[in-house]
């Protein structure tokens, strides 16, 4: 028998979602509690969100997935009687430190919402809000510069650079919700936070959302709240299953969604919760 | 059972709901009609007085926007205005006009030769038309020492007689004009030397003892003045107060409390203000009575509750998703509500100050109480001169005993509401423009 | 796996392809069991009866096939359910393979009956054959019952059924070189141990699958095998001597 052929097969690219184990870590929550004045809506949550990956929360409704990210912003400083024990440290530092600068951190840390909310500005204006607040554009070239930017990583310019200066509301949903992001990413956050961004949107447009999340998490790390499975299976690499203020279960999405280690969390996502 | 069995059961309700639905339907029917009917009647009779106050009203007052005038011809005498040949302004105020006037009355009547004939002649002729004279004099110089033919102001008297509210038929002992003013009259009407013309004076001059020289132009002066104040003073305080009550204050009972009063205070009947005003403003601090300021000051305090509410009102209205956007995106509370919340509620906001206003200037009660009812002549120059306003100048001349003054109260409350209905249309008009969906 | 989904129209589909596979496993199991019964008592007529109850078992697979897609289209399985509806299908074509190979056997069966007996051969057949049957039988209970532990049982049987095979090989190969009259029927003998021998490995697989569907991942350890076959040698001095047992 001649030799083997010294052919080597090079391993392919892996699955693109891949083993998240091993990437840096950007966000770690340590034993988080929330209580919304004595009712407690997370129980010691310990979770770590890597840098530059998507990570999905899901769970039923009222597990607390949204409450966990507001946390992350701070936006639950401005419920009345919310409190927020335990730590949550960004890059390392305590961001329920005194010393830090809420404003900062939501500089740093930006949000989408469920509803999609452009300012009663014109489309210029909602994106260029965010710089001119924190003095990133000085000059008028440098705001149209941003807007550009953002308007095309936001997959909206092609629609809307011939009306820069139409109101934001008159968009359509999907186009209001890219607006949204755009005005997000305007201030080159680290992180971008996602509460049920496609809920009011129609297919087509939560299938273009999905597409830009996909490239945006080149440069941000995302968290994301969904309620459909199907997108958190498609559109993030970790997945947090929360279920009645615990986390029960997190991993890499794939093993997830076809193995997954807990009964509670096999039981959410086949449909056969009691 | 069966599916069968299911489907004919359900078949069975189905016809069974629609019988019973329809035997409903024509009561249902009936009821709506007279619902229907019931608002229609409170519509119509809400209209029908509506419309009997306007007619009653434009009916007495129509006739105020014409003054009789007749025409006589004037030698504009210089040995009365200008003596000494001197012709400058001083020289010229203290001229006899109504020796002028006078003497072109007799040139007219020649017959007439005994002194209280002659009083009664020069009655014809309103005060001021001496002082028209002189307007004229001002207006133009090279008048002096010719003659011409010039319309005067016939008075009060004449004036009513001529639009037909004197009955001529009535015995002469009970008529305030008297037989032979009639004839002299008649007689410059059959020359076609009587005419009603436009009356200016009503919009042009001040209060005056003389209806036929009085006007509103005081009042809404005064009324201007009063307005302005009272917005430069509550606008600003109202919303404010608003913003910090709504956006910043922290929900406890002090808070409740300050709520419950503010409410509360929009009901205080408005006579307290004025009550207050007098005792804090006038007596306590000292400003001048009668004055706009103090108006303005009083009428701040009444209206500054209606424009928090409306404010408030505004301001609750922004959805929370913008300010969830606001903060999100970084921005500071403070930057949140100027940048975002204020402008978005800055439409209600001016819609429920024009009310306010609208409501300030309807007020006569408080600016009663701090003096503002005082026979003003004189066309205030600014705030802190003594002024009236319109409301308080409909109230005195309905209160005078001439007869020329039914028509003028009239005319003004016309004014006033004309005033009232524009204001209104603005807030209307902007609160449409600026109305969002959101 | 537990208790049932919310929606119940999913449970009765998920029902629906068990009782597919269990009826396609049954068939396939009697028709084996028929044809190596044929084939031990010479009966043509049997064998031949074999032959068109195979296209039962093909339309079944079809019909699994066709009923798994639109599983996966309309219910879009996850975790568990979507390892067995990926495992039925597996297991269906697995199931219609051995339904092939018993369909061949009663085809042979047909040619050697006129051959003189080989009964031993015959009887190792007929063993190797039951001890399949009974692996079959396991396997399909495992996958009805979800049971990973019985899967790994039948898994560890198969190296029964190879050292069988292996030792009829060897017999058959030394008939052949006794008589050449005896090549004929052993040849087809031959085909039909490797066919039995084929469809103990099936059944294995059918073991692992059900492994992985209860337990999401395949088992870890090499499949225990022991088929030697392969390299299975015969030298005719052995024969001539008469010594039995030959080796390689």
């Amino acid at each position: 028998m001649s030799e083997a052929l010294e052919t080597t097969i090079e391993a392919g690219p892996r699955f693109p979602a891949g083993d998240t184990e091993d990437a840096p870590v950007k966000i770690t929550a340590r034993n988080v509690d929330v209580f919304y004045g004595d009712k407690q809506a997370l129980f010691g949550i310990d979770l770590d969100i890597r840098k530059q990956k998507v990570t999905s929360l899901i769970g039923p409704s009222g597990c607390g997935k949204s409450t966990f990210l507001r946390c992350i912003n701070r936006m639950n400083d401005v419920v009345d009687g919310c409190r927020v024990d335990g730590q949550i440290h960004l890059d390392g530092r305590d961001i329920y430190d005194r010393k830090i600068d809420v404003v900062q951190l939501r500089a740093l840390v930006g949000m989408v919402f469920q509803k999609p909310n452009p300012f009663p500005k014109s489309i210029y204006d909602n994106v260029a809000y965010g710089p001119r607040l924190h003095g990133l554009a000085a000059t008028r070239d440098e705001t149209d510069e941003i807007v550009e930017s953002s308007l095309m990583r936001a997959g909206l310019w092609a629609e809307v650079k011939d009306r820069l200066a139409e109101p934001g509301t008159g968009l359509s949903g999907g186009q209001q919700q890219r607006l949204c992001i755009a005005r997000a990413i305007a201030v080159s956050p680290e992180v971008i936070l996602m509460d049920e961004p496609c809920s009011a949107l129609d297919p087509i447009a939560t299938a273009r959302i999905e597409e830009l999340i996909d490239e945006l998490r080149r440069n941000f790390t995302i968290v994301i709240v969904t309620h459909s499975m199907q997108q958190a299976a498609r559109v993030s690499q970790r997945t947090a299953f929360f279920h009645l203020g615990n986390l029960v279960e997190v991993g890499d999405t794939e093993e997830i969604f076809t193995n997954p280690r807990e009964q509670r969390t096999q039981d959410y996502i086949t449909g056969r919760f009691g | 059972m069966t599916d069968m069995t299911l489907q004919r059961a359900a078949g069975e309700v189905r016809t069974d709901t629609a019988e019973r639905v329809a035997k409903g339907l024509k009561r249902r029917y009936a009821a709506e009609r007279r619902f229907r009917t019931y608002g229609l009647i409170a519509v119509c009779t809400a209209l029908s007085f509506l419309a009997i106050l306007l007619i009653s009203i434009v009916g007495k007052g129509y006739t105020a926007f014409q003054q009789t005038k007749m025409q006589l011809e004037v030698h504009f005498d210089e040995s009365i205005i200008a003596p000494n040949g001197t012709t400058d302004a001083a020289a010229l105020a203290k001229a006899d006009y109504n020796g002028i006037v006078k003497a072109s009355l007799r040139k007219t009547f020649p017959e007439v030769k005994s002194r209280r004939d002659k009083r009664a002649l020069y009655g014809i002729v309103s005060g001021g038309a001496g002082y028209e004279i002189y307007k004229m004099i001002l207006e133009d110089p090279s008048l002096i020492g010719q003659t011409k033919k010039v319309w005067l102001s016939a008075s009060a008297d004449i004036d009513v007689l001529i639009k037909g509210q004197i009955d001529r038929s009535s015995p002469e002992t009970e008529r305030r004009v008297k037989d032979n003013e009639i004839a002299w009259v008649d007689r410059l009407a059959a020359q076609g030397a009587i005419e009603k013309q436009f009356n200016t004076t009503l919009f042009t001059a001040g209060d005056s003892r003389d209806p036929e020289q009085a006007g509103i132009w005081g009042a809404v002066v005064g009324s201007f003045f009063t307005l302005i104040v009272t917005l430069a003073i509550s606008f600003p305080l109202g919303v404010m107060a608003a913003v910090y009550l709504e956006e910043f204050a922290p929900r406890n009972k002090l808070t409740d409390l300050i709520e419950v009063n503010i409410n509360n205070l929009a009901a205080v009947p408005s006579i307290v203000f004025g009550l207050l005003g007098l005792a804090v403003f006038l007596n306590f601090f000292g400003l001048p009575r009668s004055a706009p300021l103090v108006g303005g000051m009083v009428l701040s305090l009444m209206t500054l509750p209606t424009i928090i509410i409306a404010s408030r009102a505004a301001l609750k209205a922004v959805p929370p998703s913008i300010r969830e956007a606001a903060l999100g995106i970084g921005a500071s509370k403070m930057q949140m509500v100027t940048d975002h919340v204020l402008p978005s509620a800055m439409p209600g906001m001016l819609t429920g100050t024009i009310i306010g206003m609208a409501q300030a200037l309807g007020e006569t009660a408080p600016l009663l109480m701090i003096g503002m009812v005082a026979f003003i002549v004189d066309i205030p120059g600014g705030p802190l001169d003594p002024a009236t306003v319109l409301p308080v100048q409909v109230y005195l001349w309905a209160d005078s005993p001439e007869r020329a003054f039914v028509e003028r109260t009239s005319a003004a409350i016309m004014v006033l509401l004309g005033f009232l209905v524009c204001m209104n249309l603005i807030a209307i008009l902007l609160r449409k423009k600026f109305e969002r969906r959101w | 796996m537990s208790n049932e989904h919310i929606v119940t129209s999913f449970d009765a589909d998920l029902n629906r392809l068990d009782n597919m596979i269990a009826e396609m496993g049954g068939l396939a199991e009697s028709q084996l069991a028929r044809s190596i019964e044929a084939l031990c008592k010479r009966d043509v007529a049997a064998a031949e009866r074999i032959v068109p109850a195979d296209k039962r078992i093909d339309d079944l697979e079809e019909e699994i096939y066709e009923f798994t897609v639109k599983l996966l289209a309309l219910r879009q399985p996850m975790a568990d359910d979507l390892r067995i509806v990926i495992s039925a299908i597996k297991i269906s074509s697995v199931i219609e393979r051995i339904g092939d190979y018993a369909k061949n056997i009663s085809k042979r069966t047909i040619i050697i009956h006129k051959s003189p007996a080989l009964s031993g051969a015959l009887n190792t057949v007929s063993r190797m054959g039951n001890l399949v049957q009974g692996m079959i039988k396991n396997a399909l209970d495992a996958y009805i019952a979800r049971d990973a532990d019985k899967a790994d049982d039948v898994r560890a049987r198969d190296r029964e059924v190879d050292l069988l095979h292996t030792s009829l090989f060897r017999e058959l190969l030394t008939y052949m070189m006794e008589d050449p009259r005896n090549i004929t029927p052993c040849t087809h003998l031959l085909f039909v141990a490797k066919n039995i021998e084929r469809i103990g490995d099936h059944t294995t697989g059918i073991a692992e699958q059900v492994h992985f569907m209860v337990h999401g991942k395949m088992p870890a350890d090499e499949r225990p095998k022991g088929d030697g076959s392969s390299t299975t040698v015969i030298s005719p001095a052995i024969v001539e001597n008469g010594l039995d047992s030959a080796q390689p």
